[in-house]
């Protein structure tokens, strides 16, 4: 009788078409969309993690301002450091390893009739050792260009790209906003972060050099630290504290006018950047699923009276009320399962789609499949049993005269 | 087979049977008191104008409606006793309907709606399949088989209704008005293939016509008027 049930249900199923094809596309979207969605978000949430874990824990930021991460662009309110607090820190504090002074701005650089606008850095070779660069082409700074703060830059690879396309870079000189610099060095490129953001888009100068002819101050906006292996973060980002408050005199009581941040903290936040991005993506596979329900529920209601109708002439004829619920809800789960199955598919596909063109890592959550599907299925069965269940327990004559 | 050998115990008994609808000002008694036996092997027309109850006491006797109040035996046994399971099974093994609307299943070719109750008696494919296209042959439709309720005509859809209830084999035949929709010569191959079935295998007919040429190939005649059994008589048998 199983056999026959299915049988019925395979028959009833196309018999209908248009309603369970309608039906399928409900699960297909909600399931499909859910599944894509949420992969891609894990997935991004996944190389955030990555990406960070690359850049190493043992680093330390210390930029100038009470909450360099809520306030605006970094020091607006509060004094800029210099090279001697950048140094005095690295001096007096044995667990910090190397500390990078780091003086920036955005500005324009050209070479020749090509333009870009690009970071524009003043630091030293203490830089390249912290940030883990290394040169593609030429050198670093000599310690003559440092001292003396002579016009000239180490590039990145966009720079390159761009300005130069199929020429050597090294040895030309470009003018970086009013300053005519020579070309020493290429670094290695290092790609694109999670979020797209371009790290080889920049031209680096000795800091004297920024100083005195680009920034015409002595501030270092940002200092970047190495701390040594086998130093526990948080004690490292107290001792800086506490030698930070020292150098900058910060009295008992008085609020911190600087910000160190390590790359746990770091991290976090941009894990939580990706777990909004997440978060929305799953408010719409939320929606899309909704839509879905919505969809099959609306052609099963509107399909009530075909059903009621059929249901009164299959128990006139003689099928016991039982029967035809298990060939309805029988007929629910194929449709269910199909589509389900199709929309898993068609959802890990898309994902895979995405995870590919983002670049990020392919992640598809079962929990998540499973919730999809059964939320599908449950609408699909629920909308499509209980109607029937009803008509079901008419007298058979009022399921056949059911308007 | 002899008038005399009427069996003693009633194949269907009412008894004082109503169905009210509504209540009130709104309330219509469809069937007012019915008493009615009908024993197996008759041939019964039931007649009477439009709205004196006669769909609804096929109904009744159908399994397809309660009565509001009153009392019917099938064979002895008393319907509103039965669960709806059994009534439902009451149908499947020895009821064959003939709805007034034909209450055909819509995209079901000809030959799957008459399959259908064969399903539900556990008939196996092939049977079933044997069965259908015989009861369909019988009136005269065998080359209609594969076509949808849709693409047939009305007197077309009527005919597949009632090789439906006939191919199950039932023991009672319950048609509501089977050739309403049928010409004269086709009513009459329709009534001469029941009347066969009647007389060679015993099947009981039960059948609601507006026609009194058709009525003439029962062997009694109820007249129903407002809801309750005006006339019952034998019918001067068309020869
Ligand atoms: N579901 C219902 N609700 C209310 N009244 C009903 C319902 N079904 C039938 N009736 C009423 O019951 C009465 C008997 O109806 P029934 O269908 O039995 O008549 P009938 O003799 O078969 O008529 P016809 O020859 O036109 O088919 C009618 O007055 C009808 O209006
Ligand atoms: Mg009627």
């Amino acid at each position: 009788m199983l056999w026959e049930t299915i049988r019925l249900a395979v028959q009833a199923i196309f018999r209908n078409a248009l309603r369970s094809f309608l039906t399928v596309l409900g699960i297909v979207i909600g399931v499909g969309a859910v599944i894509a969605m949420v992969t891609v978000g894990q997935g991004s949430t996944e190389q955030v993690t990555a990406d960070v874990e690359k850049l190493g824990s043992n680093l330390l930021m210390v930029l100038p301002g009470e909450d360099a991460m809520e306030g605006g662009p970094p020091g607006t309110a509060a004094a800029m450091f210099d090279l001697r607090t950048n140094n005095l820190l690295e001096e007096q504090l044995a667990l910090i390893e190397v500390s990078a002074p780091m003086a920036m701005s955005r500005g324009r650089v050209v070479f020749g009739n090509k333009n870009r606008r690009t970071d524009i850095v003043g630091t030293d070779n203490r830089y390249f050792t912290v940030a883990g660069w290394e040169i593609a082409q030429g050198r670093i700074f000599d310690p003559a260009e440092l001292k003396s703060g002579r016009p000239v830059c180490v590039i990145g690879e966009t720079v390159r790209k761009d300005l130069f396309g199929s020429i050597d870079p090294v040895g030309e000189v470009i003018r970086i906003r009013k300053l005519s610099c020579q070309i020493i060095g290429l670094l290695r490129s290092k790609g694109a972060s999670t979020f797209g953001s371009d790290q080889d888009d920049f031209a680096i100068m000795p800091l004297r050099t920024y100083h005195n002819r680009i920034s015409g101050n002595r501030d270092v906006n940002l200092m970047f630290a190495a701390v040594r292996d086998g130093v526990p973060t948080d004690r490292a980002v107290r001792e800086v504290e506490v030698v930070m408050r020292d150098l900058r005199r910060i009295g008992r009581g008085e609020d911190d006018d600087f910000t160190v941040m390590d790359m746990k903290q770091i991290a976090s936040m941009l894990s939580g950047i990706t777990g909004v991005l997440t978060g929305l993506l799953s408010a719409v596979a939320a929606v899309s699923l909704l839509v879905g329900g919505i969809g099959i529920m609306n052609i099963m209601l509107v399909s009530v009276t075909e059903r009621t109708r059929e249901i009164g002439i299959r128990l006139a004829i003689g099928a016991q009320a039982r029967q035809v619920l298990m060939q309805f809800l029988v007929e629910a789960v194929i449709l269910s399962l199909f589509g389900g199955l199709i929309g898993i598919i068609a959802g890990l596909s898309l994902g895979y789609l995405g995870a590919t063109l983002l670049a990020i890592p392919f992640r598809p959550a079962l929990g998540v499949v499973m919730t999809a599907f059964g939320f599908s299925a449950a609408v699909g069965v629920i909308f499509g049993y209980f109607p029937a269940q009803r008509a079901a327990r008419m007298n058979p004559i009022d399921a056949l005269r059911h308007e | 087979m002899a008038e005399a050998a009427v069996p003693p115990l009633p194949l269907i008994h009412l008894h004082g049977i109503s169905r009210v609808y509504g209540s009130g000002e709104a309330e219509v008694r469809a069937l007012d008191g019915v008493d009615l036996d009908i024993h197996e092997g008759e041939f019964v027309a039931i007649m009477g104008p439009s709205g004196s109850g006669k769909s609804t006491a096929m109904n009744v006797i159908g399994c397809l409606d309660a009565p509001t109040s009153g009392h019917y035996e099938y064979s002895g046994v008393e319907v509103a006793g039965l669960t709806r399971d059994q009534r439902a099974l009451l149908r499947r093994h020895y009821l064959g309907f003939v709805f007034q609307g034909y209450n055909l299943l819509p995209r079901t070719t000809a030959l799957q709606n008459v399959e259908l109750p064969l399903i539900y008696k556990g008939m196996g494919r092939a049977e079933r399949h044997a069965a259908a296209t015989q009861a369909l042959a019988k009136v005269g439709l065998e080359d209609r088989a594969h076509h949808d309720p849709s693409a047939l005509s009305g007197g077309q859809q009527q005919r597949v209704a009632i090789a439906r209830a006939l191919a199950g084999n039932p023991q009672v035949v319950l048609a509501d008005e089977p050739t309403g929709n049928l010409d004269t010569k086709l009513s009459r191959d329709i009534m001469e293939v029941l009347k066969g079935l009647n007389q060679s295998d015993g099947l009981t007919i039960v059948m609601v016509t507006h026609e009194a040429e058709m009525a003439r190939y029962a062997r009694r005649l109820i007249w129903m008027v407002d809801g309750r059994v005006e006339r019952d008589t034998p019918t001067e048998q068309a020869t």
